[in-house]
């Protein structure tokens, strides 16, 4: 690691009259800057000067200490970092797809057709009517369908539905989105085996309760094999079922939310339809909703006019109103099209069983030095609460070995760290969720890694407590950061 | 093992509140405390706010997880502890003497819903 240029900022390699270009030479001498009508800076603009191989070695290195699904495993739970096939990226820079979003439906009949496409296999995927790929993340779909939840309600003149039931184990999304979406919040509590307690959720329905959001797999990986209960009691009291797309990977070409009784739900294209995610994205998260609900989605809507034999953007005046300019993160959509026409119908399948069985094969394996909380077949994710206690894990003992410290040596031996604390049923989770990209070699070696850790944490606590050793950022001080913040390159 | 102390009153959710004559002191307990890990805030409530009996009055942050605080029992909150302001981190050190807030009670009867020493301890085993 060539910390010189990695460990410091571009701002501490500065050194004074060090440049990366050479100005021809000045011709205006002779004017004073006095002269300058207005917007004359008054202060220095205080930048880095440095020469252009610092420039270059610096970002060099930086984005060589970058870490990718290109680069490493990257088992984070909840997250599915699957995979994003360079096909997708090849598809996406065709240069017809470079148009302008202000282009007339007539000059862009094939991206209004590819974006048709999307929508109507989203649909039968999902087992709904009708999609928008308008939202551009997937808080941003959560937010736009509880929205459509929300005007399907007040178009009926019902307008005293103002609860969204959320599970305990659920994504920190959905309650933020309901509360951004003016709801209020009822939380309904799981059952020792994780799943959501039917007969906890009875006494909460009633007329004010517009709809209940349901992750399934939920956030311990597990089927919510209560669902058509769930979903009939929620529908007699009138409100709507709403699915978070988050863990539909296993879901895929095997079940369908539409049929489990789900009305509205959200997908995230960057987790289940192998486009980028993280690092900022640019995301994705379509909107699909049952038949009778269409009316409701945000504007424009793409629909395929039978007569004039052409796609058109149109805009419903019952729409609960735009939540995008123009159709979305278009550039995603067409990566998620190259996608879904690579694997086909006949393999679409093959991702969902293959991330259940990738994920058992993980939790298998590893059930012998780790806290199993929940003992059954999970799908494509699962959660360990932290090291059996012959591996140091005995939480009773203060200097216990904690998942932060295993997912800190983690990162010893080039993987990126799963998901930790995250659900906070288990005071240890430690989140895994392989996807079906990662080959059964991967797997072992990751799986041979985490059983090392583990006989290290028995033979040698306080190394792993101490860990990581070998990144270039040793162990960060996280209350302190919380504590005391510095945001800027000055407060150094 | 997690410190509990005896003549206090426990909620399901980690709360405790000392009893001293129409007042009420509540906090967290010390097995909450080391579960969150280290606390880095603590949203408290306001002085004169009115908090009820399993409702929720502020909230704990970890470097692990934000954990809302629901209130044991119903009243009147006549002073807060505004040393948790600046060190969260008293929680920690010792979460009995580290009440987050003073209530005066408007309804004793309900200390009766609450459990004591052993009770809670069995719920943390």
């Amino acid at each position: 690691m060539n910390n010189v240029y990695y460990g410091k900022l571009i701002f501490e390699l500065s050194k004074p009259g060090r440049r990366g270009y050479s100005l021809p030479k000045n011709e205006f001498d002779g004017y004073s800057l006095e002269q300058l009508p207005v917007a004359r800076r008054e202060n220095k603009t205080l930048l880095p000067e440095v020469d252009e191989l610092t420039v270059a070695r610096h970002y060099t290195n930086m984005s060589n200490n970058n870490f990718g699904v290109d680069t490493g495993f990257y088992p984070l739970g909840s997250c599915t970092m699957k995979y994003n096939p360079k096909v997708n990226e090849e598809l996406a820079a065709l240069q017809g797809f470079n148009i302008h979003p202000s282009t007339p439906d007539c000059a862009a009949q094939g991206a209004l057709k590819l974006y048709d496409e999307v929508q109507r296999t989203l649909a039968e995927i999902s087992g709904l009517s009708r999609f928008t790929l308008n939202p551009y993340a997937g808080a941003h779909g959560e937010l736009t369908g509880l929205m459509v939840i929300g005007t399907y309600h007040r178009q009926r003149g019902d307008v005293n539905r103002t609860k969204i039931i959320v599970p305990d184990s659920a994504h920190g999304t959905n309650p933020a989105s309901a509360a951004v979406a003016g709801f209020q919040i009822v939380q309904v509590k799981s059952t020792a085996q994780g799943t959501v307690d039917v007969e906890d959720l009875k006494p909460l329905l009633g007329p004010d309760i517009a709809g209940m959001m349901m992750t399934n797999p939920n956030t311990l990986g597990l089927f919510e094999t209560q669902i058509p209960e769930i979903a009939r009691l929620v529908h007699e009291c009138g409100g709507l079922m709403y699915y978070d797309g988050a863990n539909l990977n296993p879901m895929l070409g095997v079940c369908r939310p539409g049929d489990m009784g789900f009305d509205v739900m959200h997908i995230n294209l960057h987790k289940t339809f192998s486009t980028p995610h993280g690092g900022g994205g640019p995301g994705s998260g379509p909107v699909g909703v049952r038949a009778g609900l269409e009316h409701c989605l945000p504007n424009p809507q793409v629909v395929y006019n039978e007569e004039k034999g052409r796609y058109e953007q149109h805009f419903d005046e019952e729409s609960l109103g735009s939540v995008s300019g123009f159709l979305g993160n278009f550039g995603v959509i067409i990566r998620a099209y190259a996608y879904l026409l690579t694997l086909g119908r006949e393999n679409v399948p093959m991702a969902g069983r293959l991330s259940v069985l990738n994920a058992n094969y993980i939790k298998e394996r590893l059930r012998s030095h780790y806290k199993l909380p929940i003992d059954v077949v999970c799908k494509h994710e699962f959660v360990f609460d932290g090291l059996r206690e012959e591996y140091g894990g005995d939480h009773h003992d203060a200097e216990h070995v904690t998942t932060l410290d295993v997912a800190k040596r983690l990162l010893d031996y080039g993987y990126h760290a799963p998901t930790i604390y995250f659900p906070l049923l288990f005071h240890e989770a430690l989140m895994i969720e392989p996807t079906e990209t990662e080959s059964k070699d991967t797997l072992d070696a990751f799986i041979d890694v985490m059983i090392r850790i583990a006989e290290e944490a028995k033979s040698d606590p306080k190394m792993v407590k101490s860990a990581p050793h070998n990144t270039p950022i040793r162990r960060l001080d996280d209350v302190k950061a919380v504590k005391e913040p510095k945001f800027t390159f000055k407060a150094l | 093992m997690a410190k509990i102390i005896e003549g206090l009153y426990y909620s399901e959710s980690h709360e405790y509140v000392r009893v001293e004559g129409e007042f009420g002191y509540v906090g967290i307990t010390d097995y909450a405390q080391s579960q969150l890990g280290n606390v880095v805030y603590v949203d408290m409530p306001e002085e004169e706010d009115e908090v009820t009996a399993g409702e929720e009055f502020g909230a704990v942050e970890s470097v692990k997880a934000a954990s809302d605080l629901f209130s044991p029992v119903s009243g009147e909150v006549v002073e807060v502890n505004s040393a948790l302001e600046d060190e969260p981190e008293l929680i920690n050190q010792d979460a009995f003497a580290n009440w987050i807030m003073k209530v005066r009670m408007s309804d004793p009867s309900e200390l009766e819903n609450l459990l004591d020493a052993a009770a809670y301890a069995k719920i943390c085993e």
